[in-house]
């Protein structure tokens, strides 16, 4: 740990860099016509054609279900696939605060313009300025789209949608749906979906995952993919394939997301030669429920929409174990309103997690282990009246008290930061496809939006965006462009690919070690969470980097899946995620290590202000750090896309 | 906390299941149902046996995949909550705890716990939906709805497909499940269009999936984790019979 009056000098290592062969493919020309332009700009398949080409689809999320269900619209033949028994479960189901629009329904200064300036400099300027430009331009679209497809939205009195704010931004721009916001954009989503389903423009693969891409004269040309009940290994052709497949958040074991959420797809993409973009962005949601013992298994988060009417605080004297209510206001240090006057308890989320981290690190944590700060609504029920107060979270209060035993009406909510949502992905272009022609790449799975940090509200926005309003169109013109060979499942390259997943799974069966997977998950996630998590600094990152491998091997050797490979087998699902997430780790520490700068969601305690803030380097790391796979235990090759601002300037994040 | 659990175990659609007795030792009051099942899991696998299969996601009560029989009553004994959101302070040490799938023809078991519950799907594809293609939409305001229309239909859309309403009734109907959508789409002017042709296909295609009929016991709506009420069901029949006198097919 470094002592805040003494930033250390950034400890530069040089990196070897392959000559930057990245092109963005961002539109030239004025950043509010970029879009209209390309759009115009872009191929064209006639009506009658698009019957003739099938797109994959693989995850059916916001994104997913939003692509799936809006290429199937325009004619195109989908098939769409998830691990879940049901394209409804996928995890954007949890997300609960809101989604962002910059509609300016509020009459408070919003605007296209302000929605993106507010998403770069929440990403701490490490995002593509056309990409979020784009962002911000649909989001007015979704809104649209979403009530007309029967998303209850709040309302008003009168009839009018309703919004709440949000942290990093100083208007009022989130629409919601009580605390379910995420349930309900997915059930449109969804819903639109089994529309197409029930036409027969989608065919739906449930409990089903995808093990493989199968490249075919340097395209994406479909996918290898595992049958969870019958255990069958099969292949899927088509002319376009989209990776929907969400964060890779688990890597870390406990995280807030699903339990199922993994980085297979975007992990065997990247192996077959996609870059991955930015792995150690990763983000720290502040309100999560502080974990209660060994036996945990999953986080669960409290929408940060609670620091709308919530005060966060712990005790000024470290050791203080008082309850709550017997600490006087006099004794309560509101940290986050102290430091960062002017956005207070709406401060960004890695800011607001970072400095609940040094609080407790000053031995002023509250709750069980110390690891937990109060968020505490008792002047808003004061100043609002219990009602209002359960309206607006009635949900979160069950909830918190159904976990906890705690009723949060009469004493304050305890949070700590956990693992929450990944801004890295694999890297896309300005048309959302990576670095292997064919292959798109949406929401989560992708890097493109949120730079360093992303906003509450912002992911629900890009995935929708992705998939409603942005892969119809360039999924589209990759199409028109043509020269895609004629070919079918029974292509060579399918067949390879099939055995050698068939490979892997004979692998898993037939090694009989001693320890179950899931001890494995867990030693590995609490070595990412001390060595790469809120703080990362050169020596932890190298012991981690050291540590990964032996890990790795031993697992090889030594974990246990129990029962057979033709049937439902929940243990050898888990260990192929497992298998991925360690290869994954390990390019997580070496990015975090090469990146020498502090921004957004990665902290090295080498880089920081005398304040404890976050130094950035813009003169070194103004770029996206791309990674190419070099084939096993040969590390990657980094490639740099360099981020050029042409319409906002560099500044220094600053929310006091 | 020490426990003592009977686990239905099959080991796929077609074998033939049995009840299993299982210890849980060790058990923490602050774990919640599912992480208890994840230690008696690895205490299994250690011995060299096959854990208990049970579907389970967001582990927060909101993806609705888990969902199991606890003590005879659906997600368990604690009203509005999900088995994933059901903590072991709710039991008592030495409690002997019966484990079982929904039970239904329609939900066919795939493993120990896990159930099919694709005909729930295959409902919502036959009409639970607003035809709203992508583009097509007007602002967001240009459509006022009054706050308690919008709330009510928050009401109904809150389901998460569980299919615990269909493992509580006696006649395994999926009525709640289904009336939840005609409701929540019925009560908005968005919803208009479609609302006697939606009710007539989603209860056609109820009917196929082999679910049984509704005798309003209200067992349902006691199961339900969010608490969806049974005057959704009396919108839904109010909608079929407008819909047989209107002729809408």
């Amino acid at each position: 740990m470094t002592t805040t009056d003494s930033p250390l000098t950034s400890v530069r290592r040089p990196t070897e860099y392959v000559a930057s062969t990245l092109n963005a493919k961002a539109p030239v020309g004025p950043i509010e016509k970029k879009w209209e332009k390309h759009k115009f700009d872009m191929k064209l398949v006639n009506p009658a054609n698009k019957r003739k080409y099938t797109v994959i689809m693989v995850g059916t999320g916001l994104a997913g279900a939003a692509a799936a269900a809006t290429m199937a619209e325009l004619g195109y033949n989908v098939q769409a696939f998830c691990y879940q028994d049901s394209p409804r479960r996928a995890h954007s189901i949890a997300a609960q605060g809101g989604i962002n629009a910059a509609k300016n329904y509020q009459n408070d200064g919003d605007s296209v313009y302000r929605l993106f300036y507010d998403t770069i400099k929440g990403g701490d300027f490490r995002a593509r300025e056309a990409n979020v430009y784009r962002l911000a331009e649909v989001s007015v679209n979704i809104i649209d789209q979403c009530v007309a497809q029967g998303v209850p939205f709040a309302r008003e009195y009168a009839g009018y949608l309703d919004n709440r704010s949000f942290g990093g931004a100083q208007v009022s721009r989130t629409f919601y749906a009580r605390g379910q916001t995420g349930q309900q954009l997915l059930l449109g989503a969804y819903q639109a979906l089994s529309r197409q389903i029930g036409l027969g423009k989608v065919q739906m693969f449930p409990r089903t995952e995808m093990l493989d891409l199968v490249i075919i004269d340097g395209r994406a040309r479909g996918i290898v993919t595992r049958n969870m009940v019958t255990g069958k290994i099969e292949s899927h052709i088509a002319d376009a394939v989209v990776i929907a497949s969400g964060g890779y958040s688990n890597v870390f074991y406990l995280s807030t997301n699903a339990k199922g959420c993994n980085t297979t797809a975007i992990w065997r993409a990247h192996r077959r030669g996609a870059f991955f973009a930015n792995p150690c962005y990763t983000q720290i949601h502040p309100t999560c429920i502080p974990v209660s013992g060994d036996h945990q298994s999953k986080l669960t988060l409290m929408s940060e929409s609670l620091r709308n009417d919530g005060r966060v605080w712990v005790p000024k004297k470290a050791g203080d174990s008082r309850p709550p209510h017997q600490i006087p206001d006099s004794e309560r240090d509101y940290f986050l309103e102290r430091k960062y006057p002017s956005y207070g308890n709406l401060a960004p989320r890695d800011i607001s997690s970072r400095s609940a981290k040094q609080v407790c690190d000053e031995g002023r944590g509250v709750g069980p282990g110390g690891l937990g700060v109060y968020l505490d609504l008792g002047d808003a029920i004061k100043r609002l009246g219990a009602d209002t107060v359960k309206e607006r979270y009635g949900n979160l209060f069950d909830m918190y008290e159904r976990i906890t035993g705690e009723n949060p009406y009469e004493v304050p909510f305890r949070i700590y930061p956990a693992v929450h949502y990944t801004m890295g992905g694999l890297w896309v272009d300005y048309n959302l496809m990576s670095t292997i022609p064919g292959l798109f790449v949406a929401g989560e799975a992708n890097f493109s939006d949120h730079g360093a940090n992303r906003l509450g509200a912002s992911a629900l926005m890009q995935g929708l965006a992705d998939g409603y309003f942005v892969l119809p169109y360039t999924i589209g013109d990759y199409l028109a462009r043509g020269g895609l060979a004629k070919a079918d499942t029974t292509h060579p390259a399918f067949k390879e690919v099939e055995s050698e997943i068939a490979g892997q799974v004979n692998k898993f069966m037939s090694i009989n070690g001693k320890r179950t997977v899931d001890d494995f998950h867990r030693e590995l996630g609490k070595l990412m969470w001390a060595d790469c998590g809120m703080a990362r600094n050169d020596a932890g990152l190298r012991k981690a980097l050291q540590r990964i491998p032996e890990l790795r091997a031993e697992f090889w050797e030594n974990v246990r899946v129990p029962g057979s490979a033709d049937d439902l087998n929940q243990s050898l699902e888990k260990a192929g995620r497992v298998a991925d997430f360690m290869e994954l780790a390990e390019l997580m520490c070496r990015d975090a290590l090469h990146r020498t700068e502090s921004c957004g969601g990665h902290f090295r305690e080498e880089s920081q202000t005398p304040e404890g803030e976050a130094l950035r380097d813009d003169e070194n790391f103004a770029y996206v750090a791309a990674w190419e796979w070099n084939g096993a235990g040969q590390g990657q090759n980094l490639h740099r896309e360099a981020l050029n601002y042409e319409s906002v300037q560099l500044a220094t994040r600053s929310y006091k | 906390m020490n426990l003592t659990l009977h686990v239905w175990r099959q080991k796929n659609p077609t074998a033939s299941g049995n009840m299993a007795t299982y210890k849980a030792t060790n058990i923490s009051p602050d774990m919640s149902f599912l992480e208890m099942l994840d230690v008696v899991n690895e205490g299994l696998i250690t011995a060299g046996q096959e854990p208990i299969a049970f579907d389970h996601d967001c582990r927060e009560g909101i993806c609705g995949a888990c969902g199991v029989v606890i003590n005879g009553i659906a997600h368990g004994p604690q009203r509005a909550t999900t088995a994933c959101q059901l903590h072991m302070r709710t039991f008592k040490d030495g409690d002997e705890i019966t484990i079982e799938p929904w039970r239904s023809q329609a939900f066919p078991i795939l493993k120990d716990l896990i159930v099919d519950r694709g005909a729930f799907d295959r409902i919502i594809q036959a009409g639970g939906f607003i035809s709203a293609s992508t583009g097509s939409a007007p602002d967001g305001n240009a459509l006022l709805i009054a706050k308690d229309y919008a709330d009510r239909a928050m009401d109904a859309a809150q389901c998460i497909g569980c299919g615990a309403c269909v493992a509580a009734c006696p006649n395994a109907s999926a009525m709640l499940f289904t009336a939840a959508k005609i409701s929540h789409l019925g009560l908005l002017p968005q919803g208009q269009p479609e609302r006697h042709r939606r009710v007539v296909r989603m209860v056609e295609q109820m009917e196929e999936e082999g679910f049984g009929g509704c005798t309003n016991i209200g067992e349902c709506s006691a199961a339900c984790p969010k608490e969806i009420k049974l005057d959704v069901i009396a919108m839904l029949n109010r909608d079929l019979l407008t819909a047989s006198l209107k002729g809408v097919k």
